[in-house]
């Protein structure tokens, strides 16, 4: 078992050990969707919503199912089928209350679904033992880590619409660049908390 | 063993679990309620449960405007004016609009769905568009791959067209049924009946399947189609250039066009590649004779083999037009055949100072 406080954990998963910026997963739809700061902003509210679910669900599901009937080498097909699941009611969800967004977010909201952040999470959760509250504290944290990054990435890119990027570095390799450096500050932060 | 078995229980049930969970979500969240759909500034209003699209809630409702994909939204025919309650436009739809239509709310009826009070605009005459069955008469091979299918309607009784529109005939195909556009070649007197004439495509689902008719079985489609207009103006002189089956709306154009004006002046060029593809050639030289206005050009573009006797012209069908039509401001021009047929007559045309608006085709 962990011992790591629920507080500690959700406060490190959205700095210290933010899932994007320390563990680089899910960079795909963070270089595409980080055009325009509401799309970010919808697509970030979206991730954290999926990760936040899916977290508990996969939780539930590998302590409850998977342990006591020793299949947990399921865990992969069964994670991604619950993934899978709830984006498709995500997406019902978002196309009736936000039509807007619906059509922004396009071809990335199916596109969660194998958003290696979210399965990331449920993986982590597995591997670092957490109980029930850290996991979810855990996927709350990361979502909203998620989101912070691809929103601060979006304002950062709406500024640089104005700045001489040289020719050679504009689109994702100026993306890269300025996100190594984001991650390079939120490591910052680094000696104040500790996950394992 | 033991394990294999739970293994394949849990996942199963899991996926069970989860479908249940999508299947209720998807009736509580995509419920969009009644909406109410208005045409026309309200000659036509019904009711509709929201969530489809807005292609099959009009054809649901017997409104039948164009479409050749299916709703697929790959050919672009299905365009209605939504003036109220669409949504925002598609990226799916843009390709196929432009910007003057998307400014005047022109949108792909495919792509709408209706979840709201939508108030539309479509073309009048498409609201006289009808869906018939009918029973084939007769079936007459043409040549080695075009046949004439002649059909009887049954109900509605009666199909008023103008000469040279199209219908769309339902034809089944294993991933479901799908229209396809054929033109009416027989004249629009004949209001009791249509004529098509098809020729087989290999692997053609439609052709296929109205080749394979028999007669006394019954067909649907849906019609008449078409922004061919033949001007009412007996001084307009007419020109006809078609290709192998675009023979049928040609066809329709010159019987119609003599039942009312016989001495107006129609040039027809009709183009094919051996004496093999020749067909309704005799028919139109008699009617030559009796209308001495009308003038009738075969043009076979194959090289003569030994035991072909022809002595009319030879070439692409172009060039006859361009050795024998005059220059000449009042006349109109129906083509109908392969594009680069159309694309080397319409040039034609234009140095005939024929004008744009005066040129219509089908391309095939």
């Amino acid at each position: 078992m962990n011992s790591t406080p629920v507080f500690v954990i959700f406060v490190a998963s959205i700095f210290t050990n933010n899932i994007l910026l320390a563990s680089f997963l899910g960079m795909c739809s963070f270089l595409v969707c980080s055009n325009r700061i509401d799309t970010a902003f919808g697509l970030g509210a979206a991730v954290t919503f999926v990760m936040l679910f899916t977290t508990m669900i996969d939780y539930l599901i590998y302590h409850y199912v998977l342990i006591p009937l020793k299949l947990e080498f399921l865990s992969y097909i069964i994670f991604i089928a619950v993934i899978a699941a709830f984006v498709q009611f995500v997406e019902m969800f978002v196309e009736r209350f936000s039509p807007k967004l619906y059509y922004a977010l396009g071809i990335f909201l199916p596109l969660i679904t194998v958003n290696c952040a979210i399965l990331g999470a449920s993986l982590f959760m597995v591997l670092r033992k957490y109980n029930f509250a850290q996991s979810t504290f855990f996927g709350l944290g990361s979502g909203i880590g998620w989101a912070l990054a691809i929103a601060l990435m979006a304002g950062l890119r709406e500024k640089m619409g104005y700045s001489n990027v040289p020719a050679r570095l504009r689109g994702p390799g100026i993306v890269m660049l300025v996100t190594g450096i984001i991650a390079m500050a939120f490591m910052g932060f680094a000696g104040m908390l500790k996950l394992q | 063993m033991i394990v294999g078995v739970t293994a394949i229980l849990v996942t199963v049930g899991i996926f069970i679990g989860l479908a249940a969970g999508l299947i209720i979500a998807e009736k509580r969240l995509a419920n969009y309620g009644t909406c109410t759909v208005l045409l026309n500034e309200g000659s036509v209003v019904f009711e509709q449960l929201g969530g489809i699209t807005l292609l099959s809630t009009l054809y649901e409702h017997k409104i039948f405007i164009p479409s050749a994909c299916g709703g697929k939204g790959s050919c672009g025919y299905c365009k209605v004016r939504v003036l109220s309650g669409g949504g925002p436009l598609l990226p799916t739809e843009t390709p196929y609009l432009s910007r003057v239509e998307q400014r005047a709310g022109v949108r792909l009826a495919c792509q709408v769905k209706v979840k709201e009070n939508i108030e539309l605009w479509i073309p009048e005459e498409l609201l006289e568009v009808k869906e018939y069955h009918a029973k084939v008469a007769s079936v007459q091979s043409l040549t080695h791959d075009i046949k004439e299918i002649n059909l009887d309607l049954i109900e509605p009784t009666e199909i008023k067209h103008r000469p040279g529109q199209y219908v769309q005939v339902l034809a089944s195909s294993p991933e479901g049924p799908v229209y396809r556009a054929y033109s009416i070649s027989s004249p629009t007197y004949e209001k009791n009946k249509v004529q098509l004439i098809v020729r087989l495509v290999p692997g053609g689902i439609a052709s296929t399947y109205l080749h394979n008719l028999k007669e006394g079985e019954e067909i649907m489609f849906t019609g008449p189609f078409g922004e061919f207009r033949l001007s009412e103006d007996p001084e307009t002189d007419v020109v006809l250039v078609g290709g192998g089956a675009g023979m049928a709306p040609i066809a329709n154009i010159i019987y119609s066009i003599y039942d009312r004006w016989p001495d107006r002046h129609v040039n027809f060029f009709f183009g094919v590649r051996s004496t093999h593809d020749i067909f309704y050639l005799e028919e139109f030289e008699k009617l030559a004779e009796k209308h001495k206005s009308f003038k009738v050009t075969y043009a076979l573009s194959d090289p003569l083999k030994e035991d072909e006797k022809w002595d009319g012209d030879t070439g692409f069908i172009h060039l006859s037009l361009d050795r024998r039509l005059a220059p000449k401001h009042r006349q109109q021009a129906f083509l109908c055949g392969p594009p680069p047929m159309i694309e080397a007559v319409t040039e034609v045309l234009k140095e005939k100072k024929l004008h744009d608006d005066n040129i219509f085709y089908d391309k095939f």
